[in-house]
């Protein structure tokens, strides 16, 4: 049998996940074995040129972007695993969901005290910024999400455990300190 | 006092006359999950995350006296799945972000999530638009978090008796309120008390937070309810 292809990404997520990954140290060698990476910001392959087995993705989607990305996964990878709860909930940047849009921009670029009196007060609009969401959205409410990892990052040994069964189809084992949800 | 004999899951149990089946299962080392239910304070029935079948019918565990002979289901797959789905539906119904929250690892409603290995809420999130009272001296208010247990109306009072929470509004428009005299009163003590009476981080003790380290608290380690289960 061929090695599994897994492509990951980070949409709108701190790539704290992605670092929780690496935490599982030397088994990353084991990793190389077992799988084989596509796309991903670990290899910075950056366009999809084959079908993935396995798509993970950190992050909720805040903007037009994220979206655009998270279909062409979905299009390219035959299981898609949400990691880590900004990809499942939103996240922090979901706390932003129940303030209007124009005064999210507004605080951030016209009223924040770190903003620079001297500087022209713009909000940036430019065709080629993402558009900003009306507010950040969990990937299964876009598209169809296979799995879900917990935790915030989920823990290096649930990722392991995870990845583990998905390339060798053991049972999953998930003992009770890295199930978390922060 | 008299003793009756009554069976969890064909397990013989005794209690003692008065006693609820959830109060009576914790003494026969038998966990059944509660959430609004909170030691010393009268049994509300407002979760049935304690729902147990008795006789074949579902009953609130921390509202229903043991009787003599009692037959009750409690880890039933059919149950189990019933809790679970109570449990992603209150995530699903507030914005609980346990990342931001400075119960987490604390939190009750967060450790039956962990304890029934919720990966994600099968029903969708609704998103509600909550307030977060932070006009208080003692204590902050995220209503996003709270779900309606009434730990805090039922436990919190005052020296002399009076309620410092209560509720606003009904059905899923329910809100938490605290009186605005009694609770400017409140002490140290009784602001701890309210935020370790609240099963989530909806009631915070201000000044203090995260506290204690990850690892460290209190669901870190151990499930929910796996002091009792013997
Ligand atoms: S504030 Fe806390 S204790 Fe009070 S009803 Fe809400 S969740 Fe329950």
């Amino acid at each position: 049998m061929s090695k599994p292809i897994v492509a990951t990404a980070s949409l709108a997520g701190c790539f704290g996940c992605h670092m929780s990954l690496l935490d599982i140290d030397d088994r990353i060698l084991q990793l190389i074995d077992l799988v084989e990476f596509h796309k991903s910001p670990v290899d910075d392959i950056k366009k999809f040129t084959k079908m993935c087995d396995v798509g993970i993705i950190e992050g909720g989607c805040c903007n037009s972007e994220n979206v655009e990305n998270l279909r062409d996964f979905r299009k390219n990878c035959k299981i898609l695993v949400a990691l880590g709860e900004c990809a499942i909930m939103g996240g922090l940047p979901a706390m932003r969901n129940d303030i209007p849009v124009k005064e999210c921009l507004e605080e951030a670029y016209l009223g924040s005290p770190t903003i620079d009196p001297k500087d022209p007060k713009i909000i940036p609009n430019d065709d080629d910024i993402p558009m900003i969401l009306d507010r950040v959205y969990p990937l299964h409410e876009i598209v169809k999400i296979d799995y879900f990892l917990p935790g915030c990052p989920p823990r290096a040994d649930l990722i392991w455990e995870a990845l583990l069964t998905l390339a060798t189809g053991k049972e999953l084992n998930i003992p009770y300190e890295v199930f978390k949800f922060d | 006092m008299s003793e009756l004999t009554f069976f969890i899951d064909n397990k013989e149990c005794k209690a003692k006359k008065g006693q609820t089946i959830t109060e009576a299962a914790r003494d026969n080392g038998v966990y059944i999950p509660t959430l609004c239910d909170y030691p010393g304070i009268r049994p509300a029935g407002t979760c049935r995350i304690c729902t147990v079948k008795v006789n074949g019918r579902n009953m609130a565990g921390c509202t229903t006296p043991v009787e003599e002979g009692m037959i009750v289901e409690n880890k039933t797959a059919e149950l189990e799945d019933m809790r679970k789905a109570i449990i992603e539906m209150l995530f699903v119904e507030g914005n609980h972000m346990c990342p931001t929250c400075e119960k987490s690892g604390n939190c009750d409603l967060q450790a039956l999530g962990y304890r029934y290995t919720m990966m994600v809420p099968r029903f969708p999130y609704l998103w509600p638009s909550r307030e977060i009272d932070a006009s208080m001296p003692k204590i902050v208010i995220d209503k996003n978090r709270c779900i309606q247990c009434l730990r805090c109306v039922r436990g919190i009072t005052t020296a002399d008796g009076k309620h410092i929470f209560g509720t606003l509004h009904r059905g899923d428009k329910t809100r938490i309120s605290a009186d605005p005299e009694l609770v400017a009163a409140m002490t140290d003590e009784q602001a701890q008390k309210a935020m370790d009476i609240c099963p989530v981080g909806a009631i915070l003790k201000r000044e203090v937070g995260f506290k204690v380290p990850m690892g460290k608290r209190k669901y870190d380690s151990a499930p929910i309810g796996s002091d009792i289960e013997k």
